[in-house]
């Protein structure tokens, strides 16, 4: 517990200052939008009625998923500014959280300095007109200074909201305080998830309560709490700042970037990567949590230089392939069209496999007589199947379903972690398992066979960008750990990090395996 | 005589209906007059054509004679007092700050404001004390006397009020309106004055202007209007108030 939290601790400095940099930006950005074009909207009722309506309706999306929207398209800008320009840009980490969070800090501002302007007295307006003040001067004199206690509660709004919703940033690839709580429930680590909370919480209100002050200051005309506000949100922002600008100065750019998605194995090869990397003296960053689909084109548009993915992922979400020519075959076709196709390098399989597999408890798979697929469609009506997030919407689901023409009672999707529970409580009779999964052995699962193959093979493989395809010090840090790790390994790791007692870190159980 | 304030052929029309039927109206220099009438009598809309805080869909405006059309409007009302029921003090600016807010805008130095506004506290009968005290700490008697000191702190030769003391209780109004006609005299001013109390303005203005339905009835010395007017409608305006004073009169007699 105690090292646990140590642990977590000691990411803080890094993802604080990350958290705070992206908010303060966001909302800097928002407020430089939203409050000219409120102001505008007070004046003209069809602007209010537009941009009203057009940032309600950006509130009404979801926030995970504006923050998702936001990488295809600037993987497109992007493109397009390599061809007109020559350079493109990064598509995935800072840039598409700072988009989404600004657009989803508007709404209040916008509100409150729209209902803000024109909720001044008429009466003081005219008075204003009438004493000689241009429409400038009322505006600096008379409206916004009247206002500014509606426009600051906006901007307080804004401020928690982005703060919360900045911890989201985290599956498109940039560090905040959400990797406590991506990477903590993955991992079932409470600690780090309650650290990551707390941490976004007690910011929020911090920064609410400095607001707070300055919002005092303003509405009761008096400088000194607007001062006493304005100047403990400066430190906050310095103290927050100061690790990263530290850290910049002293380590400079790191040479490498070592991507993951956003489940325990992958945190646990990343680190097995990264430390053969460091131990040859180089400098790597991690990018861990990042979306299935996002991982390859970051891989490929050279955001990241090396992540862990499955023969089967690649071949049925890259190359769209259906059909299952056998292991090798699709090892080799692999090799030759991501190369073709976008420069990327596909190195030995590492020596297991994570297979999607649909798995039962022992004794419910025996008390039903269920041992393969095929058993499973005449029971399949009477139970409720569990899946992850992403697998009812994958190609597997919809071969196994054609293969075998099963039709379960019920689908409920669940994250990782809480899909193991759901089969232990019953929830559901059958899960979407994964062959490599640490919890398949502890748990007593069964794994039902498939026996007209329809399922593709899931070679664990290291990719490597184009722009380090030619590598020579990557490459050899990487390409000895082919073959070396078998699926009891990878198990007996995946589980040290996942079981709930007398939990390993990522980095500790990739210690596991590179021994 | 020399002529103030010309509107000539004036109208104005809000979204296709006409509030104000083309007006001429000449007002000279010094005079008190008092526009009255019932409510969208067009009263209101006709002294706002005069300080440019409403154009005119047709005709011109002179002050002084030269077309207000030629000036920008904010350049033009820093010239022009302007004071109306609703008072519209600035609630985050001091009594000191509201009425030193015109000279302000006009480039004023620190102290000339300073100096003028403890002149103008004195002209409206304040205590100097008060240009530090926000305007809600003021009765509504004190601040429309603030709002009389913000229209006259520019030293303006025109004074133009919209129901200055609609909102006042009876004691405080009449006491209020005797020191705007006495600071009338005393500045050399030349005031308009909107009210629909003809009581009021029989007995403070040199001259009445009867507005009706959007048209100027009459326009007249108010011991004219009381001999009586061939307009039925100007007519029965006047007569309220003088039947009023007769019986007053009669009662007081016993």
């Amino acid at each position: 517990m105690a090292d646990r939290l140590s642990a977590a601790l000691a990411a803080l400095p890094e993802r604080l200052g990350w958290h705070v940099t992206l908010s303060a930006s966001a909302l800097a950005l928002g407020l430089a939008i939203a409050l000219p074009l409120g102001i505008a909207a007070a004046r003209n009722p069809r602007l209010k009625w537009i941009s009203l309506g057009a940032a309600g309706l950006v509130q009404t999306i979801p926030s995970l998923a504006l923050l998702a929207l936001f990488y295809p398209v600037l993987l497109l800008l992007s493109g397009l500014a390599v061809k007109v320009l020559g350079h493109g840009f990064p598509a995935l980490g800072f840039l598409p959280s700072l988009l989404a969070l600004t657009l989803y800090s508007m709404l209040p501002i916008l509100r409150n300095a729209a209902a803000g302007v024109s909720g001044v007295d008429p009466a003081v307006v005219e008075a204003a007109r009438g004493v000689g003040m241009t429409d400038r001067q009322r505006l600096w004199r008379v409206e916004l200074p009247l206002a500014a206690p509606v426009i600051m509660a906006g901007v307080r709004t804004a401020a928690v909201w982005t703060i919360g919703a900045a911890t989201l940033s985290t599956p498109v690839g940039q560090t905040s305080l959400g990797d406590y709580i991506f990477s903590g429930l993955q991992t079932e680590d409470w600690v780090a998830v309650l650290v990551g909370c707390a941490a976004s919480a007690g910011l929020a209100l911090i920064v609410d309560g400095l607001l707070g002050l300055i919002e005092g200051g303003v509405a009761r005309r008096e400088p000194k709490r607007l001062w006493a506000g304005g100047v403990g949100l400066l430190i906050g922002l310095l103290a927050a700042l100061g690790p990263l600008a530290g850290a910049a100065l002293s380590h400079g750019k790191p040479a490498y970037v070592i991507g993951a998605k956003n489940f325990s194995e992958q945190y646990i090869l990343a680190e097995l990567m990264a430390g053969k990397l460091e131990a040859g003296g180089a400098t790597v960053q991690r990018r861990v949590n990042l979306g299935s689909v996002i991982a390859y084109r970051a891989l490929a548009s050279g955001e990241i230089d090396a992540y862990v993915d499955y023969s089967g992922t690649l071949w049925a979400n890259i190359l769209n392939r259906t059909d299952n020519p056998g292991r090798q075959v699709v090892l080799d076709t692999l090799r030759k069209d991501l190369k073709a196709r976008d420069g990327v390098v596909l190195l030995a399989p590492l020596g297991f496999e994570n297979a999607y597999a649909l798995a039962m408890r022992r004794d419910r798979a025996e008390a039903l007589g269920v041992k393969t697929l095929a058993d499973l469609a005449a029971k399949a009506p009477q139970l409720t199947m569990g899946g992850d997030l992403e697998f009812f919407s994958r190609p597997e689901w919809a071969a196994v379903v054609k293969a075998y023409g099963l039709s379960f009672k019920s689908k409920r999707q669940f994250q990782p972690t809480f899909m193991y529970r759901a089969l232990e409580s019953r929830e559901a009779d059958v899960i979407s398992a994964f062959s490599s999964d640490g919890r398949i052995a502890a748990d007593d699962l069964v794994l039902l066979g498939d026996p007209k193959g329809a399922l593709p093979p899931y070679d664990a493989v290291i990719l490597v960008s184009p722009k380090r395809a030619g590598d020579q010090r990557l490459l050899d840090a990487l390409t000895p750990l082919s073959g070396s790790i078998d699926v009891k390994a990878m198990q007996a790791a995946n589980y040290a990090v996942d079981r709930d007692t007398g939990k390993k870190s990522p980095a500790e159980a990739a210690g596991l395996l590179a021994r | 005589m020399t002529e103030a304030i010309v509107l000539d052929q004036v109208s104005k029309t809000y979204g296709g209906q006409a509030v104000l039927a083309p007006t001429s109206l000449t007002i000279a220099k010094g005079r008190f007059v008092a526009l009255v009438g019932g409510s969208g009598a067009g009263k209101t809309t006709l002294l706002k054509l005069m300080n440019g805080l409403s154009t005119p869909s047709t005709g011109r405006v002179l002050l002084d004679g030269a077309d207000i059309a030629g000036k920008p409007g904010p350049e033009l009302r820093r010239g022009i007092g302007y004071v109306f029921q609703e008072i519209g003090l600035f609630p985050h600016m001091t009594v000191g700050q509201n009425i030193g807010v015109t000279p302000d805008l006009l480039g004023w130095s620190a102290e000339e404001i300073a100096t003028r506004t403890d002149e103008l506290l004195d002209l409206v009968a304040l205590p100097r004390e008060v240009a530090g005290r926000a305007p809600s700490q003021l009765s509504g008697g004190q601040r429309q006397r603030v709002g009389v000191a913000r229209a006259l702190a520019a030293r303006p030769s025109i004074l133009l009020m919209d129901e200055p003391f609609g909102a006042l209780d009876p004691v405080t109004r009449a006491a209020l309106a005797d020191d705007v006609r006495a600071l009338h005299e005393r500045l050399g001013l030349t005031t308009v004055m909107v009210t629909h109390d003809v009581g009021e303005a029989l007995l403070l203005a040199d001259e009445v202007v009867v507005m009706a339905g959007g048209k100027l009835r009459a326009h007249a010395p108010p011991r004219e209007l009381l001999a009586g007017h061939p307009d039925p409608v100007v007519a029965d305006l006047i007569a309220a108030p003088r039947r009023q004073a007769e019986r007053l009169a009669e009662l007081a007699r016993g």
